[in-house]
């Protein structure tokens, strides 16, 4: 093995330097081009060398998804903002699980694993708790995330793993040719459920709010601006991340969210959350949402002098996950008439792969960097004389 | 159970107990001479309730027979239930010691001392026991209600059910509260330290070491140094009550087993604890980082629990949510350049089956450990069955092969990890560790290793394009192999200019790239198998010192209990030859031409026959198969007359 072949470290306890990284630790790699270190999640990783373009983030592999796909706009919206991180490029990976969505990770240029259905969560996780200098990326769909692979989804969220997941929420499945999902609405007509399927759908802020997540956001795939900016806010957040991203299926699904999207009627549907402004939406922010005194249920009204100073101010750092799990349920799970997009929470809390690391560190510090002989040969030994 | 010696066949190992000359009396403490006896070898078996602590009292006899230098082999054996019912059949929970002046392969067939802390403990081991073993037997368990609840209608150490035995009646519970009277514990605290006594009485009777005993308790329970001293106590108590009573009248030397060891340095070792370590060696020969991912499942679990407490030697471990997330955890550290295992028993497999599959196409190193246990489903939690081998082999969907490599020793589950690891490293592959519940728990002798002379596993990460485009471009390509094993290259995310996307998809050969093209299919199918077939393994060897008609051959965990039955069978003048397989993916080349020579081949498994329909489907040779699945390991005498009756069909 030559020096520039070094694999991981072995016996480090330390969490920087534990990256299996050929060539100087992360932090030496930051040459002078790149800005200041950024805060949180990207701590660790290295910087780029050289600014980036939109370009750099292309394969050379033909993108195989139908024409007229939302995740061609995510995809797009993906590679044209992953210069602005700054962040080297073969630090970065996507793993995915199985749907159309998981194709993704072939048109990043980066590091990537396209692996099993509803798996990519767990996957992720090794990958991020052992490798702490890398920007680890999960896309998913609805069927992949919340279906089969809904276990991990849950467990990788309470535990606050550094991964940024991205929830193409596209209510149907796509690949296997449009059965309903666990987002679909009750009594959707499919292939499966001739007569409307009879389940009752997630809905992923929810039950993302409810698995402990410490960032969870919305955000709609024809709305670059918007999906850019919850990117930023995600990439940077240290712990774990969902990101829900409405996609169109225009195959089998077309203008599911097509009331979110059309401008005239968006003004009255969307609610756009922004941390520590007043919740406020329609035609001249003529609505708000309030909340009930007597029920703490949160409810829109049309916003007057006399309840304005009622209206409530988002707040996506509070402690309590209460507020933002109410305003999840503000949408009509039918129609989605009322659908709050932008960050519902985002608050800090101990990350999984930190904490792995530290106790490595403090287990070093305590006993010691580990020496082999002295643990194979334990305490109660003889020895037999040749 | 030295597996590192391969001792002459005249030892009849296991074959009945011998008590060869040299008697001699010595002074006890009260003057009274106590005839001491020279055995070559005892087997004990403790047994008691679940909650005995017969677990603990055979692992310290263990300890202080190992420090003694005795070989020794251990089977212990007890209910799933972590408090089953009390005083039951099936609550009860043993640990059986076989120890010997020599080198020895099996924990032993049948008991010559059964310590019965009750009635159920009793029952239930009895039939194992020979007339003229010895039984200690805690009388104070003897109450009516608790004899009645397993079937007693009268008392089995007055109706002569015993009869035949040389049965010694001790009042454990009430000599151990009589004891710790001064220390102020309470009835129930006390009558806890009874298995200490038991252990005590033991040891008198066999001249065991007993410092580390009493160290060991005093270390165990430092915090509350009151329970500490009353256990000390209670041990105490139990030698003294065997040096002055005279119903003990003889007590046991068992020499040291000075041959049956090359020179070293030795400690006793369980096989989890020998794999845990094997993976660790591993780790720092390859110079990666190990990273566990698992699911807690028993008799896995220990592993686990074991690498989780170094830390410091920067292993990760994680615990997951599933069998599942477990192995993907795994295989994402290995894609990100850890040495990555995830440990688990047959029903995990079950689990981890597409992940392993996913690891295939993959190509990456991955360390799959089966502790096997009696299955179907659920199965036998705590019990050992080899019936793990074709889904190791075979349970995926697609063409799938996976190395599988098995340890025959508790102490060889070291070698087997670090061999293990060689193949997944060298190869870029998921490989296969079957071990079993008996190994798993079962203990013996080690030669603790000099690290200096582990093998070298070091792995060369790809760090620059390995493929120049027609225009001239530099390239890395992810599928492009190494021609002389066929692995591809693994350059782990960092490595800048070597980006690339791999996936369960079917990849173009080179590139990687996602190609459903059938002939290349037919390519990387054939080529992933070639890769498998192709990893180099050591020839099988085969111990036929006297020419035989007929080879016994026999994979992982039956090697004790196959070698000690041939041994019988040399010793009683029947020649049969011996070979024991560690890889059984792929087979070691010579395999074929080791069968063809011999005119009957008779494979014994603790399953109905899998390694032997491996062998007739891969050689089309005749194999009889031998078979248990009770959950126990094989006895050497009925493998013994099982094989002569082969021999001779």
């Amino acid at each position: 093995m030559t020096e520039t072949t070094t694999p991981p470290a072995h016996g480090e306890g330390d969490g920087t330097a534990h990256g299996a990284k050929p060539g100087p630790a992360p932090a030496a790699k930051s040459g002078p081009a790149a800005p200041a270190e950024p805060p949180g999640a990207l701590k660790l990783v290295p910087r780029a060398e050289a600014p980036q373009t939109m370009k750099d983030f292309k394969t050379d592999q033909e993108v195989r998804w139908c024409p007229g796909c939302g995740d061609y706009a995510v995809l797009a919206a993906v590679q044209g903002f992953m210069p602005e991180l700054g962040v080297a490029r073969e630090n970065i990976v996507f793993v995915s699980g199985i749907g159309c969505s998981s194709r993704f990770p072939y048109y990043m240029n980066t590091y990537g694993m396209h692996s099993i259905h509803g798996r990519a969560p767990a996957i992720a996780t090794g990958l991020a708790a052992s490798r702490p200098d890398l920007s680890v990326w999960v896309v998913t769909g609805d069927g992949d995330a919340l279906s089969i692979g809904g276990n991990h989804l849950i467990h990788a969220l309470r535990r606050n793993v550094n991964l940024k997941i991205l929830l193409f929420n596209n209510r149907i499945y796509g690949l296997t040719k449009g059965q309903y999902s666990p987002t679909s609405e009750l009594g959707k007509i499919t292939k499966s459920t001739p007569m409307g399927s009879l389940d009752a759908p997630f809905n992923p802020v929810s039950l993302a709010i409810g698995a402990e997540a410490s960032f969870v956001a919305r955000t709609v795939d024809s709305d670059r601006k918007h999906l850019t900016e919850v990117l930023r806010q995600a990439a940077h957040h240290p712990g774990t991340v969902l990101v829900e991203i409405y996609q169109n299926c225009n195959i089998f699904n077309d203008g599911a969210f097509e009331l979110l999207k059309d401008k005239q009627q968006a003004q009255e549907a969307v609610i756009r959350l922004e941390h520590g402004r007043p919740v406020r939406f329609g035609t001249d922010d003529t609505k708000g949402v309030v909340r009930d005194p007597a029920t703490g249920e949160l409810e829109v009204v049309t916003v007057t002098p006399g309840n304005e100073d009622r209206v409530l101010v988002h707040d996506a750092r509070a402690t309590s996950p209460a507020t933002a799990f109410a305003l999840s349920r503000l949408a009509d799970p039918d129609t989605l008439h009322h659908t709050p997009i932008g960050v519902y929470r985002s608050v800090d809390r101990p990350v999984y792969d930190t904490l792995m690391s530290e106790q490595l560190d403090t287990a070093a510090e305590q006993q010691g960097r580990g020496d082999l002989g002295a643990l194979l040969a334990g305490t109660d030994t003889w020895t037999v004389a040749g | 159970m030295t597996s590192q010696v391969s001792s002459p066949a005249e030892q009849a190992d296991d074959a009945d107990d011998v008590v060869v000359g040299e008697q001699r009396g010595a002074p006890s403490q009260h003057g009274a001479e106590k005839e001491i006896r020279r055995l070559e070898r005892v087997i004990i078996r403790f047994a008691g309730d679940s909650g005995d602590g017969m677990q603990l009292t055979g692992d310290r006899f263990t300890s202080e027979t190992a420090s003694f230098g005795n070989d020794l082999s251990t089977l212990p054996n007890f209910p799933a239930e972590i408090r089953a019912p009390a005083g039951t059949l099936p609550g009860v929970s043993s640990f059986q010691l076989h120890f010997a002046d020599h080198d020895i392969l099996t924990p032993g067939d049948a008991p010559n001392v059964l310590v019965a802390m009750n009635p159920a403990a009793l029952k239930a081991n009895i039939g194992d026991v020979p007339r003229g073993g010895e039984i200690i037997v805690n009388t104070d368990e003897f109450a009516k209600r608790a004899m009645a609840k397993v079937g007693y209608a009268t008392s089995p150490l007055e109706d002569g059910t015993l009869e035949g035995y040389h049965v010694h009646p001790v009042p454990l519970t009430t000599l151990t509260i009589e004891a710790l009277k001064g220390f102020g514990l309470s009835r129930k605290e006390a009558e806890r330290s009874k298995n200490m006594f038991a252990l005590g009485l033991l040891s008198w009777m066999y001249h065991r070491p007993t410092e580390g005993t009493e160290a060991f308790l005093r270390t165990k329970f430092a915090k509350r140094p009151a329970i500490a001293e009353a256990n000390v106590a209670a041990f105490r108590a139990g030698w003294n009550f065997g040096e002055t009573t005279e119903d003990f009248a003889v007590s046991y030397e068992i020499a040291p087993a000075t041959n049956a060891f090359p020179p070293g340095t030795y400690r006793n070792i369980s096989g989890n604890l020998a794999l845990a370590y094997g993976l660790i060696a591993a780790a720092h020969q390859a110079e990666l980082p190990l990273f566990l991912g698992s699911y807690p499942i028993t008799p896995a679990s220990d592993i686990l629990h074991e690498l989780s407490r170094h830390k410091n030697f920067g292993v990760r471990t994680f615990q997951a949510e599933d069998e599942i997330a477990g192995i993907g955890a795994a295989l994402g550290a290995a894609f990100g350049g850890s040495l990555a295992v995830t440990t688990t028993s047959g029903p995990g497999v079950a689990l981890k089956s597409e992940t392993i599959g996913l690891a295939v196409s993959l190509e990456l190193p991955l360390l799959v450990v089966d502790i096997q246990r009696g299955g179907p489903s659920t199965g036998l939690p705590t019990k050992t069955e080899q019936a793990d081998l074709l889904q190791a082999m075979y349970g995926r969907n697609g063409e799938a092969p996976v190395p599988v490599i098995a340890p025959r020793t508790p102490a060889d589950c070291f070698d087997a990890a670090l061999d293990a690891a060689r193949i997944a490293l060298t190869y870029r592959t998921p490989v296969f560790l079957l071990s079993d519940g008996y190994l798993a728990n079962g203990s013996e002798p080690w030669r603790i290793p000099d690290p200096g002379g582990l093998p070298d596993l070091g792995v060369a990460f790809a760090t620059a394009p390995n493929h120049r485009l027609a225009d001239g471009t530099e390239v890395f390509w992810p599928y492009l192999r190494d021609p002389a094993t066929l692995a591809r290259p693994w350059a782990v995310p960092g490595t800048p200019g070597l980006e690339h996307r791999i996936g369960g998809i079917e990849k173009q050969d080179g590139t990687g790239n996602i190609s459903y093209d059938p002939g290349n299919h037919e390519l990387m199918v054939r080529t992933r198998q070639a890769k498998i077939d192709g990893i180099e393994v050591p020839d099988v060897t085969v111990d036929d010192p006297d020419g035989a008609r007929t080879l016994v051959l026999g994979w992982g965990s039956t090697y004790g209990p196959i070698t000690a039955a041939v041994r019988r069978l040399r010793a009683a003048g029947e020649p049969v030859a011996q070979a024991h397989l560690r890889h059984l993916n792929p087979f070691p080349a010579n395999l074929g031409e080791v069968l063809g020579r011999y005119a009957k081949v008779v494979v014994p498994e603790m399953n109905l026959g899998q390694l032997a329909t491996l062998v007739r489907a891969r050689y089309l040779v005749d194999a009889h198969s031998y078979n248990q699945v009770n959950g126990m390991p094989f006895k050497a005498e009925q493998l013994a007359a099982a094989l002569k009756e082969a021999i001779h069909d």
